[in-house]
C-alpha cells in the first residue's frame, strides 16, 4: 500500500499529495509519471511526479472526472491501491541557454520538474503561466525562485495579464529570441503555441495526456499520430517535440469515453 | 467403443449475453467412463506430443483407481497449473491430436480430465504440506505469466527464496488480462497462484524490472544470484494501414485488458468503460481473435466478424474456440485483408479489404494468401486488431548488454542469456505461443539456475 503522507489542497480543484513510494522514487527522473488506482476498482490513471525524495513522490492532480476526484478524497493517513513508475521516458533536458516555458492550467504542474531541471543546468528560462482565474494559479511561488521573469494571464483577468498564454507568447517572441520552448496545458493550447512558435521557427516540446491503461507499452490506448507516424506515449513518451503531432487526433482520441465518464460522475453523486 | 464424452457446456444462446464459463467440466461419472477409453498404450503418443511429457495413461489409471489425489499429483510434478491448462491448451494439436484412439475413433479427452483433476484438487484442497529445505539463496523472478510461475514454482522446491516481481497490479500474465473470465475463470487462476505463495513464494505487484528497478539493481543492491525474465510478448503488432488510429478502433490487447484486468464488464462499478457498437470486425485468426469477438458479442454488439485473410482450414485458435464462436453466432469474413479503415470526424465508419486467394504452400505448410484486384468494403462501429503481439522492450532498453533478435526476442542458449546469471523463457524468448510452452520453459530454466548458482 502507498500511505498519502502529506495533502495541501493549492485550490477546490487541485490537490498536491506526497505518497510514499521507495521504490518508485529512487529511480524518479524529470519528465517520470505514475500510474496510480484508487482503490480495487479504480482506473488506472497517469499522473506526472512533480518532486521526489528518497522515500516519497508529490502529485499534483486536478479533480476533473471520477478517478481524480476520488483521489481527493483520500486524507493523510489513507492509502492508494496501487502505485506504478517511474514510467515514460524521462525528459530530454537540452543543452540551451534560453528557454521559454509556458504553462496552461494544472500543466504547471507536469511542467516544474522539467524548468527545475533546465534552471539546474544553467538555463535562463521564461514562464509564461496561465489558468482560467486567480485561484487556478498554482505553483508561482516555487517558480519564482527558479525563473528570470514570470509572466502570468488569466482568461477573465483576475490576476496579471487578461487573456491566453499565447497572447504574452507572441508579444515575447517579437521583442525578443529563445532558443527553445516547452509547453504543457490542454492539448488546445499546446496546439496553438506550437503553431505560433513555427512563425518564428522556434522549437516546441509538450508533454502529451493521451488516454491510458498499463503505461508499459502493452495495450496501444496511448498511441498518437506524429508525422504519419504512431507512437504510444506511454512509453516513447509522453514528452515530444509539438511540430509534428496531429493534435486534433488526440483531442479526439481523448473525448471517446466523454458518455462514460459522464456516467461516473452520475455515481459520485450517489456515494457522497 | 465407446463415444469420446461430450462437454457439458451452457446454451450458445444464453452464454454469449454473460461471461459466464462456457464449458462445465465432467462431473465423476463422465470422468470415469472417459478414463475407461484409454487404452494405457505401451509406447503412449500422447505423452510424446505433451509439451511437458506429463504421464497421461499414469494419471488415467489412478482416475480408473479412484485415487484422485495421486492422480493430480502425477500430472503436478510436472504442470502446476493443471486447472489452466486443461481448459486453455490446444489439445488437438498435442495429447489429443496424438492419441492412438484418434486415428480410427475419437481420441480421449485427456484435457477434459486433466481439468476435472485441477479442478477437483482446488475444491478439496488436496496440496500437500511441502517440506523445503532452505538454501538462503536468493533469486528473483521477473514477470507472473506461465513462464515466471512455473519457474518460481520449481526453484522454491529446490529451497531458494524466491521473489517475483511483477508489472501490473495482479499476478498470472496473460492469465489475467488476456483470456477471458468465460474461458478461464480468474478465481481459479488465483487460487494456483495462492497456492504458490503458500509455498513460501513472495509476489511484488507494481514493480516493472527497467523502470521500478534494474537488472543491475536486483544483483547489486538486492544480492539475487540468478534472475529469469519471463516477461512475455506484450506489445499488439499494428496492421500498418491508414486509420488505425481513429476512435474506435482498439488492439486486443486493450480491448481484452479492459474487459479482463479492469473488469470493464462491470462499469461503472468498476470504474474503467469499455466502448463497443452493433457491429464489429475483428482482425486475426488466433486465440486472441476468437477471444476479442466472443467478448465483443458479450458486450452487446448485434453483428461480429471475424476477418482473416485465410480460410477456414488455417485458423490458428484453438478448435473448441472456433467451435464456440460459430455458435455463438460469430460470422467469419474469409480471404480478406483490411487494407484501409476509413472514418469520418476521427471516428471509424467502415473497413476496406482486398479480396484474397490462396496460393502455393509457405513455410508455415499452410496455403500463401494471395492478393486479388478485388476489394469490399463494409460499415463497422469497431474494429480489434489481433494479429499478434511481439516482445515488450522494456527490458531490452534498461539492459544494454542483453541480447535480443530482430523482433526483440531476447536470444537464449540453453535458457541462458547473454547476461551471466540471467535466464529466459516463455514468450519473451519464443514469441507469442502457448501458456504450455512458457511453463515448460521456466521449469527448464529453474534447473539451469540451480546449476549455475551452484557454480557460484
Ligand atoms: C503522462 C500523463 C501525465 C499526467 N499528469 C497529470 C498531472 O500531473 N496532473 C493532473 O491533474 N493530470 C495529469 N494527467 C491527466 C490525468 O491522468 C487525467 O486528468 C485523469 O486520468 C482523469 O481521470 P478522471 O477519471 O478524473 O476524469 P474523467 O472524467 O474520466 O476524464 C476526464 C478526461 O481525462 C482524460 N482521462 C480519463 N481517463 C484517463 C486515463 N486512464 N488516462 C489518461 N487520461 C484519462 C480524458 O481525456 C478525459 O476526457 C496526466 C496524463 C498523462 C497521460
Ligand atoms: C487473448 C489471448 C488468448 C490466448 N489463448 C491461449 C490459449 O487458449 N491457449 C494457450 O496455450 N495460449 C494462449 N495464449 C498465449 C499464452 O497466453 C501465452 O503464450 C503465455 O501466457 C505466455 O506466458 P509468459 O509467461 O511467457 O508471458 P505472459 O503471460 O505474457 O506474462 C508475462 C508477465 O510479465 C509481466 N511483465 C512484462 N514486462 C515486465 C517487466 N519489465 N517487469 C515486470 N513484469 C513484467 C507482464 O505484465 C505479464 O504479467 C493466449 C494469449 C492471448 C493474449
Ligand atoms: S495415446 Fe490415447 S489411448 Fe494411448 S495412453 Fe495416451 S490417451 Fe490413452
Ligand atoms: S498505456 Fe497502454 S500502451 Fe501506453
Amino acid at each position: 500500500m502507498y500511505k498519502i503522507l502529506d495533502k495541501v489542497e493549492l485550490n477546490k480543484d487541485v490537490d498536491l499529495m506526497v505518497i510514499e513510494a521507495p521504490l518508485v522514487a529512487k529511480n524518479t527522473k524529470p519528465g517520470n509519471f505514475v500510474i496510480i488506482r484508487v482503490d480495487n476498482m479504480g482506473e488506472r490513471i497517469p499522473l506526472t511526479i512533480v518532486e521526489s525524495d528518497a522515500n516519497s513522490i508529490t502529485i499534483i492532480s486536478q479533480k476533473i472526472g471520477y478517478s481524480t476526484k476520488m483521489l481527493g478524497k483520500k486524507n493523510i493517513g489513507d492509502s492508494l491501491e496501487d502505485v506504478v513508475g517511474p514510467l515514460g521516458v524521462p525528459a530530454h533536458i537540452k543543452p540551451v541557454e534560453t528557454l521559454v516555458a509556458v504553462a496552461g492550467g494544472v500543466g504547471a504542474a507536469p511542467l516544474y520538474p522539467q524548468v527545475k531541471a533546465y534552471f539546474d543546468q544553467g538555463t535562463k528560462i521564461d514562464l509564461i503561466i496561465g489558468a482560467s482565474n486567480k485561484e487556478h494559479l498554482i505553483l508561482i511561488d516555487k517558480f519564482k525562485d527558479i525563473v528570470e521573469n514570470i509572466y502570468i494571464c488569466t482568461d477573465d483577468g483576475s490576476m496579471g495579464e487578461k487573456g491566453f498564454v499565447t497572447k504574452v507568447l507572441e508579444r515575447l517572441l517579437n521583442e525578443k529570441s529563445y532558443e527553445l520552448a516547452i509547453a504543457i496545458g490542454p492539448l488546445i493550447m499546446m496546439k496553438n503555441v506550437v503553431n505560433l512558435n513555427k512563425n518564428y521557427k522556434l522549437k516546441t516540446d509538450v508533454s502529451l495526456n493521451p488516454i491510458m491503461i498499463d503505461g508499459t507499452g502493452m495495450c496501444g490506448n496511448c498511441r498518437v499520430s506524429i508525422g504519419g507516424k504512431t507512437f504510444f506515449a506511454c512509453v516513447d513518451g509522453p514528452d515530444f517535440p509539438g511540430e509534428e503531432i496531429d493534435f486534433d487526433e488526440l483531442m479526439e482520441r481523448q473525448k471517446y469515453y466523454k458518455h462514460e465518464e459522464h456516467i461516473c460522475n452520475l455515481m459520485l453523486g450517489e456515494k457522497k | 467403443m465407446i463415444e469420446r464424452t461430450k462437454m457439458p457446456e451452457l446454451e450458445a444462446e444464453i452464454r454469449s449475453h454473460n461471461f459466464e464459463e462456457v464449458a462445465l467440466g465432467f462431473n465423476i461419472k463422465q470422468v470415469k467412463i472417459e478414463a475407461s477409453r484409454c487404452l494405457d498404450c505401451k509406447n503412449p503418443r500422447c505423452v510424446t506430443a505433451c509439451p511437458v511429457n506429463i504421464d497421461i495413461p499414469r494419471f488415467i489409471k489412478l482416475i480408473l483407481e479412484d485415487k484422485y489425489e495421486d492422480a493430480y499429483c502425477t500430472i503436478y510434478q510436472d504442470n502446476i497449473l493443471p486447472a489452466v491448462c486443461g481448459r486453455v491448451c490446444p489439445q488437438e494439436k498435442q495429447c489429443e491430436g496424438a492419441c492412438v484412439l484418434g486415428i480410427k475413433y475419437e481420441s480421449i479427452s485427456i484435457g477434459a480430465l486433466e481439468r476435472f483433476l485441477g479442478d477437483y484438487s482446488l475444491k478439496n484442497n488436496f496440496l500437500k504440506n511441502e517440506i523445503i529445505e532452505e538454501n538462503n539463496n536468493k533469486v528473483a523472478i521477473i514477470g507472473s505469466g506461465p513462464a515466471g510461475l512455473a519457474c518460481a514454482a520449481s526453484i522454491r522446491r529446490m529451497g531458494y527464496h524466491v521473489d517475483v516481481y511483477e508489472a501490473l497490479h495482479e499476478f498470472g500474465g496473460v492469465l489475467k488480462y488476456g483470456i477471458p473470465e468465460f474461458r478461464l475463470p480468474k478465481t481459479i487462476v488465483d487460487t494456483e497462484i495462492y497456492r504458490l505463495e503458500n509455498l513460501g513464494i513472495k509476489f511484488y505487484k507494481n514493480v516493472i524490472i527497467g523502470k521500478t528497478l534494474t537488472i543491475e539493481q536486483l544483483f547489486n543492491e538486492y544480492n539475487y544470484k540468478a534472475i529469469f525474465i519471463g516477461s512475455g510478448a506484450g506489445l499488439p503488432s499494428s496492421l500498418g494501414i491508414k486509420g488505425e488510429n481513429l476512435n474506435g478502433v482498439y488492439y486486443a490487447n486493450e480491448f481484452l485488458t479492459r474487459v479482463n484486468l479492469m473488469k470493464a464488464n462491470n462499469f461503472p462499478h468498476s470504474n474503467t468503460p469499455v466502448k463497443i457498437g452493433e457491429t464489429v470486425a475483428v482482425v486475426g485468426g488466433g486465440n486472441v481473435a476468437m477471444d476479442a469477438a466472443r467478448t465483443a458479442k458479450r458486450l452487446g454488439a448485434k453483428k461480429v466478424y471475424v476477418v482473416y485473410r485465410r480460410n477456414m482450414e488455417s485458423l490458428p485458435a484453438r478448435l473448441e474456440e472456433i467451435h464456440h464462436a460459430i455458435e455463438e453466432g460469430i460470422e467469419f469474413r474469409l480471404l480478406l485483408n483490411p487494407v484501409e479503415i476509413i472514418g469520418e470526424a476521427y471516428e471509424i465508419k467502415k473497413v476496406r479489404c482486398q479480396v484474397m486467394v490462396l496460393g502455393d504452400k509457405d513455410a508455415s505448410g499452410r496455403q500463401k494468401p494471395v492478393p486479388t484486384d478485388n476489394y469490399e468494403e463494409f460499415d463497422i462501429d469497431n474494429l480489434i486488431i489481433a494479429i499478434g503481439q511481439s516482445p515488450n522492450p522494456i527490458i531490452k532498453k534498461s539492459t544494454p548488454d542483453l541480447k535480443v533478435d530482430d523482433w526483440g526476442r531476447i536470444v537464449v542458449n540453453d535458457y541462458q542469456t547473454s547476461i551471466p546469471g540471467v535466464f529466459a523463457g516463455g514468450d519473451i524468448v519464443t514469441g507469442a505461443a502457448t501458456v504450455i510452452l512458457a511453463m515448460g520453459a521456466g521449469k527448464e530454466a529453474a534447473i539451469r539456475m540451480d546449476k549455475y548458482i551452484k557454480t557460484l
